[in-house]
């Protein structure tokens, strides 16, 4: 159970210490959830303000995009759960597996977005583009914010795949009983997933059945 | 990080003993410290830096109002002008004032920590915080924005043609560190208390600091996406605030005052927190009623988040939401309340000095009540409409902001001057500066609630001559206020090099921080503290005066 | 397979069924329901991740007290933003904004 054992000179002792450290990442995630708030309150306030139009909209996304891309960051999720999981209970090399297994799903969550950024193109749906032609201005606003939100929120994608890279690669992290750098890479990937599933009926389930 | 002496000769104890001020002189030392109290030493030095700039725009905005006609500033140098004097005031100095210089210094050393929980996120922080300040004074080098501090669409959107992005970017990067900040406390008051400081036992300093970090975390974030939409709507003309796309202007008032109510808080909560060390200690008594402070300050912490829309109420918001808002503001004000009376009551047959510190305290109370009432005025959904944008609003919050909180954060320089410096500063011309200011303020600022009253608009430096004379006794209270905050400045950086040495408790206060040096060793403490006593415990029949030359 | 990894792998896949539901359920003609179905799904697999997955079920009060605040807090800032938004038709001068 090798890991640091010896406190920072602020903390009394080190069980002290690692219970700030998992503080001070939730309370950052509280902070996150606020960021995110005000993403949403965008899409609350254009629904209320036209309702119809935010339905009619909707229902010209990409739903398979957006459902394959759930299914992807739910089991990813789950894997960085399992990855601290095993880490706890002293196995490492099955704590780095499963990290990278949920790194990896999320990389191919960023190709599937970025595919359906590309189809988007394609269709003529990006905003800015040479080719780009909306049925109203409401669908031109709508695509903007989906534009806005999605790229938000893989920003934080990106983010989270770097610190469970960074707990994946450090061995120390992977043989620390108490996981604290891969639970907190894995609250974090946790938050991205919660705002994922916000965000995925706000953008995609909107729209009248097909 | 680096050892407090490389000296091998000393006994362990004497290098333990050794002040912070003397852990290390390099500039290295000093730029890539995670001592607490030496990242406070940073800040206070920035923000009195980006100070100067927006007290320098004030100097301007009074100079111009000096006469009806416009004939210092253009229109455009006019709105530039106030522009830059909110957004620095709000953002670079008065946020991080009081939390960032005393709250870094003394929230460790009242709790008996020997830093706080994450030092180098803390010094982060700071780094954080002097970039987002550069981008500010490209800002300022670049001419501005004419906006105003609250931005708001579609003039920030789509006809402003100043420096928009760069400001916005600016105040972008400050929320960081004010979050960081936020989490910083909340952590290090959770986890770092010395054994026996109970929650009931903490200096109401730091309940204030404590529920101020909750706003911090949970409110700076607004701003931030808040301040991204903005950008991207100006720079892609996205739509979210645009009514021909099927975008809300009113979205971003949402949005903007969500945030931006729960800061007036951030600005005055800390100033509270303050002037419960102050009052006690200057009248050598216990708190009136500890729990009622304590509790009152997490309650304006929360119902801060409930009020926002009482900015507005003219501004095509629906009258059931404004009438909600109205009531909820009312209620707002009773914590506040709450905690003046607790003041009031604590000074009441207390053996009162009146220092430099308890006078500025003084100065709050009284000038915080004004503040408050005409608040309460604003909330009134009736009044304000009457009232909305004229200088009758620019009076309350300065009222607040500068009678309050400004004033707070200078008897709070003054009262921990010791303890920072380990230096006594002249207590008579403290005392004279405190009292310059009080009045000084007064005349600046009262004559403003009778101009709003009475019409005058804001943001407006060309007006009718019958509020000129108002006018011109306003700028003579800027001038006395001027020379009210440059006092300190001379006589606080006399004291450095030839201020009498300041013993471990000048005041004869109660708190952890006044039982260890001045200023103290690099770790705060030689020992462990254990806390055994209730805050406050103050014997009245054997007050111990400060020891003055 | 411990009872520790057993119950993550539960909890997974009782999230791919909460996906499966809300879609299906997007498919349904619930007229108004829709997004309270849609948002309401969202909130379960929300509280399970939360719950399992971020171990409050681990936690102290403490802990998952600031976990609800932080959404108390969104909750604020869409009830009181909505008390606006809801009631602009009320009055005939607002109707049209």
């Amino acid at each position: 159970m090798a890991e640091q054992s010896r406190a920072e000179i602020q903390f009394h002792n080190i069980d002290r210490q690692r219970e700030a450290d998992r503080l001070g990442m939730l309370v950052f995630l509280a902070s996150e959830i606020m960021l995110f708030g005000g993403v949403f309150l965008a899409a609350f306030s254009l629904r209320m303000l036209s309702p119809d139009e935010y339905v009619s909209a909707s229902s010209h996304m990409k739903l398979w995009h957006g459902t394959a891309n759930t299914a992807i960051l739910l089991a990813s999720s789950m894997l960085a759960a399992l990855a601290v999981e095993m880490a706890s209970s002293s196995n490492p090399k099955w704590a780095g597996r499963c990290l990278w297994s949920a790194v990896g799903l999320g990389i191919v969550f960023l190709g599937v977005k970025a595919h359906e950024y590309y189809l988007d193109y394609l269709d003529g749906k990006l905003p800015g583009a040479a080719n780009a032609h909306f049925s109203s201005e409401f669908e031109q606003l709508f695509s903007n914010f989906y534009f806005t939100a999605t790229g938000l929120h893989a920003l934080h994608v990106t983010g989270g795949l770097a610190l469970l890279s960074t707990a994946a690669l450090r061995r120390s992290a992977r043989h620390d009983c108490h996981a604290i750098l891969i639970g907190n890479a894995a609250l974090y990937w946790h938050l991205v997933d919660i705002v994922w599933i916000f965000l995925y009926p706000t953008i995609y389930l909107a729209g009248a059945s097909a | 990080m680096t050892a407090a002496a490389i000296d091998t000769e000393r006994e362990p104890e004497d290098i333990e003993r050794t002040s912070y001020l003397r852990a290390g002189y390099s500039l290295r030392s000093w730029l890539l410290t995670t001592d607490h109290k030496r990242i406070a030493i940073l800040y206070l030095i920035s923000i009195t830096f980006f100070f100067a700039i927006a007290a320098v725009a004030a100097a301007l905005i009074r100079l111009e109002l000096v006469t009806p006609e416009g004939d210092l500033l253009s229109h455009e140098g006019y709105n530039r002008a106030f522009s830059i004097h909110g957004i620095m005031m709000v953002w670079f100095f008065l946020i991080p004032s009081i939390p960032n210089t005393i709250g870094n210094f003394m929230i460790p050393l009242m709790i008996g920590a020997r830093d706080l929980a994450f030092p180098r996120l803390n010094l982060l922080s700071w780094y954080i915080f002097m970039v987002a300040g550069l981008f500010a004074l490209f800002v300022v080098l670049a001419g501005g924005v004419d906006t105003g501090w609250t931005f708001y669409t579609p003039l920030t959107t789509m006809y402003a043609n100043g420096a928009v992005v760069a400001t916005v970017l600016a105040v972008f990067i400050s929320g960081f560190s004010t979050i960081l900040t936020g989490l910083n406390f909340i952590v290090t008051i959770h986890k770092l208390r010395a054994p026996g400081m109970t929650w009931s036992r903490l200096p109401l300093f730091i309940w204030s600091h404590y529920a101020v970090s909750i706003i911090f975390v949970l409110a700076t974030p607004v701003l931030a996406i808040t301040l991204l939409l903005l950008a991207a709507e100006r720079i892609f003309g996205i739509g979210v605030f645009d009514p021909s796309l099927g975008g809300d202007p009113l979205l971003f008032q949402h949005l903007f005052w969500f945030y931006s109510h729960p800061a007036v808080y951030i600005m005055v909560l800390p100033a509270m927190g303050v002037v419960s060390e102050l009052v006690t200690s200057g009248a050598h008594k216990k708190i009136f009623g500890y729990w009622f402070v304590a509790y009152a300050s997490i309650a304006i912490a929360v119902i801060a988040f409930l009020v926002w829309g009482h900015h507005m109420f003219v501004a095509g918001q629906s009258v059931l939401a404004s009438t909600v808002f109205s009531f909820l503001s009312i209620a707002v004000a009773v914590p506040s309340a709450i905690k003046v009376y607790n003041w009031t009551a604590t000074l009441y047959k207390g053996d009162i000095a009146l220092d430099a510190p308890l006078l500025y305290a003084m100065g709050f109370i009284g000038l915080f009540v004004v503040g408050g009432l005409t608040g309460l005025m604003l909330a009134m959904l009736a009044i304000d409409v009457h009232v909305h944008d004229t200088y009758f609003v620019v009076a309350h919050f300065h009222y607040i902001m500068v009678g309050g909180s400004v004033a707070a954060f200078f008897g709070a320089l003054h009262y921990w001057w010791p303890k920072m410096t380990g230096r006594l500063y002249n207590e008579v011309l403290g005392r004279i500066a405190a009292l310059l200011m009080i009045i000084g303020f007064n005349l600046t600022f009262f004559p403003q609630f009778l101009l709003g009253y009475e019409g005058m608009p804001r943001r407006y430096h060309v007006y009718p001559p019958e509020f000129q004379v108002l006018h011109i006794f306003s700028t003579a209270g800027a001038g006395m206020l001027g020379v009210a905050y440059l006092m300190p400045m001379f006589y606080l950086l006399w004291s450095l090099r030839f201020g009498k040495r300041a013993p471990a408790n000048p005041w004869g206060a109660t708190g952890l921080e006044w039982t260890t040096s001045s200023p103290p060793p690099k770790h705060n403490f030689t020992e462990q503290p254990v806390v055994i006593r209730e805050p406050y415990d103050y014997h009245l029949a054997h007050p111990r005066s400060r020891e003055n030359g | 397979m411990s009872a520790g990894v057993k119950r993550l792998l539960v909890v997974g896949l009782g999230l791919q069924v909460l996906l499966a539901a809300t879609v299906a359920a997007s498919f349904l003609p619930l007229g108004p329901f829709k997004p309270w179905v849609g948002y309401g799904i969202a909130v379960a697999k929300a509280v399970l991740v939360l719950w399992f997955f971020m171990e409050m079920r681990k936690e102290g009060g403490l802990v998952r007290l600031a976990t609800v605040a932080a959404f108390a807090w969104l909750a604020i800032m869409f009830a009181l933003t909505a008390s606006d938004y809801l009631s602009r038709s009320w009055i005939a001068a607002y109707a049209d904004v």
